[in-house]
């Protein structure tokens, strides 16, 4: 139990490292803040396939196969495949690990699945149980589009507290060998619901969610937010971090410049997102992106990513449902030796 | 300058019947398919009590564009169907007068369908 | 005892949100819906008009049914060709209330769900969004019968 500390965090003692990444992104994505840090921009949303389910699924493909490739590994290689999206049954997922051939394990945590995964597969390779995991997860707009809201070209306006769902995909492949950025911990979240019921403001469902698990976080360990280069939440878009960072100080804790959100980060002001990003694919196109790459060049050695998610379904909220949230932590440090 | 009043009218009522569901769509959160469903019995509502053919008379198009116009084609259908039919016009009478419109909805709807594909919105 | 803890920390914590949340900027909204919406029935006027003038033997009743006919047309031709959202971005109620926002939420899920098959996908899920006025027009127009059958 020594790996423990705290009620929820765990340590990775042997360090597992992000030995290669890959973020695949559509094309308002591509016009939005990080157009230069993504590894491929798509030019055409369906990415010639027949349907945008099809084309989150080939982008899903795309990323875990271009970082593997990069790993300098083979897909025979690969103990483990650990991915989820946001669709129903999680299918662009595992249809996608259909490909690989290889062991999958499906798991869903809404947009908080990045860091879910990451926690998951950092276990196993800590644990040495097994040697080389690739954690993926992406989003489409228009699959979450029509499972969740309305038809893509129905004449409705969107509220100002709506978030823009990424059509995105990440992929990191973990490994005990390799060079790369460490993962230290992981802060598993508690299911937190503070009764917010608005489909359309998500944000605000997440935020009390990504409070618990922060907070959780940085009394296991001992720690404060400045010991943070960046503390990076998943996408509570623009209102969703005001809310978050209202009840940090709340609660003892304030948030300087190094606090930031994937979502609120993603797209610039023209692009009438409202209050931003969304998805999985947001973190984790952000995370492989954006994040490890600056972490590459020095400018952040101590990272929190704390993607969150709300767990929420079509018929939950027409049944008059509140919307749960949940938030998992991963501390990712700057490899030493990867100096330049 | 008759012309012109007309379609001031058209315009006026038209508009404001349009801006009362923006307001309520900003106001109550409804969806457009709950504002659609409002819309359309407050239109048959107010036909059956008799004050949708002033407006109608005054508005013209201003008064059957709107989808309240739809509500009150089915309830003037009803009320029709009952004057010639009895009961039976009850069950026929709001889909008769409706008939044309329904229709070239859903056939223009498949049809579109075929042809076309969604894009990702833009905005 | 928990419970009730959560209910009034909840409630509070709704009532915030609520207070941090930002409004629509109502006017401006306001003006484009009544802009649109007007514009849009001015010019099934115009239709109306020129069957009228047009087809003289024809009545103002049988034109006005044509004046819909035609709109939801192009309303179901706009959807196709992508147009129709984007005059729905501004245009809000302008778009929705007039009968072409009742054709745009008809061939927009038929074009959505055109992937899952032609049965199951289109037709299906053609009345997803208008399904409900169809039906509380239907009963409502059946009661208003039923209401005029005894007086």
């Amino acid at each position: 139990m020594n790996n423990k500390i705290g009620d929820q965090t765990i340590i990775f003692k042997n360090e597992p490292k992000i030995i290669s990444h890959y973020s695949v992104v559509g094309e308002k994505e591509g016009n939005g803040n990080f157009k230069n840090y993504y590894h491929y921009i798509l030019k055409d949303d369906l990415f010639g396939e027949k349907s945008f389910e099809h084309a989150e699924r080939k982008m899903l493909e795309f990323a875990i196969s271009n970082s593997i490739k990069g790993a300098n590994l083979k897909i025979a290689d690969i103990d483990l495949l650990i991915g989820g999206d946001l669709l129903n049954q999680i299918i662009s997922a595992s249809f996608t690990a259909r490909h690989f051939d290889r062991p999958f394990l499906g798991v869903y945590g809404a947009c908080s699945t990045m860091a879910e995964s990451l926690a998951i597969g950092a276990t196993f390779v800590d644990g040495k149980y097994l040697k080389n995991v690739v954690c993926a997860t992406g989003t489409h707009f228009s699959t979450a589009e029509r499972q969740y809201r309305f038809p893509l070209e129905l004449g409705n306006q969107r509220p100002p507290t709506s978030q823009w769902t990424v059509t995105g995909a990440g992929s990191s492949v973990l490994s005990l060998n390799g060079c790369g950025h460490k993962i230290k911990m992981a802060t598993l979240g508690k299911v937190t619901d503070y009764g917010i019921k608005d489909v359309n403001n998500m944000g605000a469902a997440m935020a009390p969610a990504a409070m618990s698990t922060l907070i959780s976080h940085f009394k296991d360990t001992k720690t404060t937010p400045d010991d943070y280069d960046l503390i990076l939440t998943g996408d509570l878009g623009k209102l969703g971090s005001e809310i978050l960072m209202d009840l940090m100080e709340h609660n003892g804790y304030k948030f300087g410049k190094n606090y930031n959100d994937c979502g609120q980060m993603i797209y610039n002001n023209n692009q009438k997102t409202f209050q931003g990003g969304s998805g999985c694919g947001c973190s984790a196109a952000v995370l492989n992106s954006f994040v490890l790459k600056k972490m590459d060049e020095g400018v952040f050695k101590r990272v929190l990513f704390a993607a969150t998610g709300a767990l929420l379904s079509t018929l939950s909220s027409q049944q008059g449902d509140t919307i749960p949230g949940i938030c998992h932590a991963v501390v990712i440090e700057k490899d030493d030796k990867k100096e330049n | 300058m008759d012309i012109f009043l007309t379609y001031l009218k058209v315009f006026a009522v038209g508009g404001l019947i349009c801006m009362l569901g923006q307001l309520l769509i900003i106001k109550t959160k409804l969806t457009s398919s709950r504002i659609l469903v409002l819309f359309v019995c407050i239109g048959a509502i107010l036909e059956a009590v008799g004050l949708y053919e002033p407006i109608a008379n005054f508005a013209k198009a201003g008064a059957t564009v709107p989808i309240t116009g739809f509500g009150r084609s089915l309830a003037k259908g009803a009320i029709q169907g009952v004057k010639e039919m009895g009961f039976l016009g009850a069950f026929a009478g709001g889909l008769t007068a409706t008939a044309a419109g329904i229709t070239c909805a859903v056939v223009s709807a498949f049809v579109m369908g075929l042809i076309f594909n969604s894009r990702t919105k833009k905005y | 005892m928990k419970k009730e803890k959560h209910l009034s920390r909840n409630e509070q914590f709704v009532k915030y949100v609520e207070a941090k949340t930002p409004k629509t900027k109502t006017f401006p909204t306001l003006i484009w819906a009544y802009l649109v919406g007007g514009i849009i029935c001015m010019i099934g006027q115009g239709i109306n008009d020129a069957l009228m003038a047009i087809f003289p033997k024809m009545g103002q009743e049988e034109a006005s049914t044509w004046m819909l006919i035609i709109l939801i047309f192009i309303a179901s031709l706009l959807t196709g060709l992508g147009l129709y959202d984007r005059i729905g971005v501004f245009a809000g109620g302008g778009s929705i209330v007039p009968i072409t926002g009742f054709s745009n939420s008809i061939t927009s899920p038929a074009m959505e769900f055109k992937k899952e098959g032609i049965i199951f996908g289109l037709c299906v899920k053609m009345f997803s969004v208008a399904g409900p006025v169809l039906v509380c027009g239907l009963v409502i127009s059946f009661i208003t019968g039923i209401i005029y059958l005894f007086i």
